[in-house]
């Protein structure tokens, strides 16, 4: 495939570059890179390596959206995720044992949701809703109420390990984001999820198993978040059932509506929505390094917010044709 | 009985059937003083709920008003302890901002025809974000009138007391019911949430109707962050996180239509005691940990909405 330069210049890297050059601009080191013991440092890797499990969350909440939906369970999937692998290496399992355990958790989660929306036809706003109440005291009953620390080094180095000089986090998404894009790219999966998105029964009446497709996505939903939740476990060697992955979820939506895939369904790109986490992490980071109180962070993400809202309008759109 | 009642009653029948099961086990639960901490404790998930029902019955949702809450106590604490003013003059000034609030979001809704859901979300960053910008510490709140607020009490025959904030849920309570169900601007809530197109057909004014909607939402979310603020006497950015999720749960086990259309502002009351139902018995019972309080809940919330999936599927097979 020739990679056209055209295709490259989308608003997405353009708010990117800008973000990037901001923080350069804040803290000149910004783009300093350096290799030490093995892997490299600096802050653009930490923007990568800190932005990767939204990164990770906005791969599955990307197939989510696409299908008009939305999934609010993902930072407590997190959560449960992350409480599974850590009691599992506690309570004598080996990582092999724990890390497929817990992954099994999200996917049970993502088939909940996706029986519920596809089978029981509930909307998917409240049918994630379950779980995103529930999850975090199912995590809690998992850990029994205790904030569960590990020594386990093959289970942390899942979160701060690093291999061909790039941190396992980072990795991680990478290799999830082309396994992802490949199979819903070059085989017909990405269409039909498109035609499910666009109109459930017309798409049903063209022959597509509508509900099975509704089903995959969220348990590949839960699936990433599963994955997101054992990288900040790993990360922080424990698993905090009320803290891992909260708000994460609303992170997961902006990068995907920042990436440009439409919260009507339809149209979706995964590499976008991940260039929207890492929009996001470089902005939290500049805010960090610019020496802004963090509280600011969130009010710069409502105004980005806002200004995506108003240029995606209709009410924008019959201006732009105007002028 | 009349059908469109029957999820109301499902609700009221379950919660008589909870109240009933847990008093076997502990008689003391009945008791006016029990009662009495039931609308003290929940009042302010009381207040924000019925905003919450008049958006979920317009086929709306107002994820801002957790952040609403904690950004109006921040908000009245520093005016109050650091401003100086007097409290009246603070309320009124915290709910005129809570209201305006509420009305850009509403005609961001209506105007820039996004889902209410991603313009509250950036409502609920916004509103947090101004709060913790104001102050990132719990700032107390010490004034003579604060005092007199939170004492004061109705004594309930049993020994129960009615408190002051316990007392203003109710009031918001019946109001919401009148406004809901005995005015033109409640039939255009109704109209807007069954269909919005034939209402629109219809003649309902959809704009007005809907910044309506939101900026009652958000000024009750403001009067239940002074409440907040009377009961736990401080302002604190972070308080009153996930009661967007709490009152959307309250609404929905009250037997309100998620799609919109159909719901009574009662049955949210009783959702709302449903909860704290739920709580209480957590508490009573002693060995059972509080995490089993969003299990419940959570379970909870699922039956309902599988209540009304089934009820509805029923009628519509049946028409």
């Amino acid at each position: 495939m020739k990679l056209r330069v055209q295709r490259l210049i989308t608003p997405q890297t353009i708010a990117l570059v800008a973000v990037l050059l901001f923080n350069w601009l804040l803290f000149p080191g910004f783009f300093s890179v350096e290799w030490k013991d093995g892997r490299l440092f600096g802050s653009l890797i930490d923007v990568l390596n800190r932005g990767a499990p939204v990164a990770i969350l906005a791969i599955g909440m990307t197939m989510v959206i696409a299908t008009k939906g939305v999934d609010l369970s993902v930072g407590a999937v997190m959560a449960i995720a992350g409480a599974v692998a850590a009691t599992g290496v506690e309570s004598g399992l080996t990582v092999w044992q724990a890390v497929p355990l817990a992954l099994v958790a999200g996917l049970l989660c993502g088939l909940w949701n996706g029986v519920l929306v596809a089978v029981l036809d509930i909307q998917p706003i409240i049918a994630t809703l379950v779980i995103m109440v529930a999850g975090r005291g199912i995590a809690q009953l998992i850990t029994q109420g205790f904030i569960v620390t590990f020594n386990d080094p093959s289970l942390i180095y899942i979160g701060t390990g690093s291999a061909l000089g790039l941190p396992m986090p980072v990795l991680i998404a990478v290799a999830l984001l082309i396994l992802t894009t490949l199979i819903v790219r070059r085989t017909a999966l990405g269409l039909l999820v498109e035609a499910v998105g666009v109109n459930r029964s017309a798409a049903r009446f063209a022959g597509i198993s509508a509900m099975s497709l509704l089903i995959l996505v969220y348990v590949f939903s839960g699936f990433c978040a599963a994955v997101a939740g054992i990288i900040v476990a790993a990360d922080i060697h424990g698993a905090d059932a009320n803290n891992a992955g909260l708000w994460l979820e609303l992170d997961a939506i902006l990068a995907v509506v920042i990436g440009g895939t439409s919260l009507l369904g339809g149209r979706f790109s995964i590499p976008m929505a991940v260039l929207g986490a890492m929009i996001i992490q470089a902005m939290n980071t500049g805010i960090l390094v610019s020496g802004f109180p963090p509280q600011f962070n969130l009010i710069v993400k409502a105004g980005i917010i806002i200004a995506i809202l108003v240029l995606q309008s209709p009410v924008a759109s019959r201006l732009f044709k105007r002028a | 009985m009349n059908r469109s009642l029957r999820p109301l009653a499902a609700t009221a029948v379950i919660f008589i059937l909870a109240y009933a099961a847990a008093a076997f086990q502990f008689p003391t639960l009945v008791s006016t003083r029990v009662l009495g901490n039931f609308l003290t404790d929940n009042a302010f998930l009381g207040i924000t709920a019925v905003g919450m029902t008049f958006v979920i019955l317009s086929g709306g949702i107002d994820l801002s008003v957790g952040a609403v809450i904690g950004f109006t106590g921040v908000f009245v604490a520093v005016m109050i302890s650091w401003g100086g003013y007097h409290p009246a003059v603070a309320f009124a000034i915290a709910l005129a901002v809570s209201a305006a609030f509420g009305a850009a979001m509403g005609a961001a809704i209506h105007w820039l025809k996004v889902p209410s859901f991603i313009v509250t979300l950036a409502g609920m960053f916004l509103a947090r974000g101004a709060a913790s910008v104001i102050s990132a510490d719990s700032i107390p709140i010490n004034h003579e009138i604060y005092d007199w607020i939170s004492q004061a009490y109705w004594k309930m025959p049993g020994g129960g007391r009615l408190s002051m904030i316990g007392g203003v849920m109710v009031l918001v309570f019946v109001l919401g019911a009148l406004l809901a169900h005995r005015t033109r601007f409640g039939a255009n809530v109704y109209a807007l949430g069954g269909n919005a197109h034939s209402a629109e057909l219809m003649g309902v004014p959809i704009g007005r109707t809907t910044i309506l909607i939101y900026t009652l939402s958000s000024t009750l979310a403001g009067l239940s962050g002074i409440v907040f603020s009377l009961y736990t006497q401080a302002g604190y950015s972070l308080s009153a996180v996930g009661v967007e999720l709490d009152a959307i749960g309250a609404v929905v086990i009250g037997g309100t239509l998620l799609t919109g259309g159909y719901g009574f502002v009662a049955g949210t009351f009783i959702g709302v005691m449903l909860m704290g139902l739920v709580q209480t018995y957590i508490i009573f019972d002693g060995t059972l940990s509080s995490w089993w309080t969003k299990i419940v809940i959570g379970v909870l919330l699922f039956m309902f909405i599988l209540l009304q999936r089934l009820v509805f599927r029923a009628q519509a097979a049946r028409a």
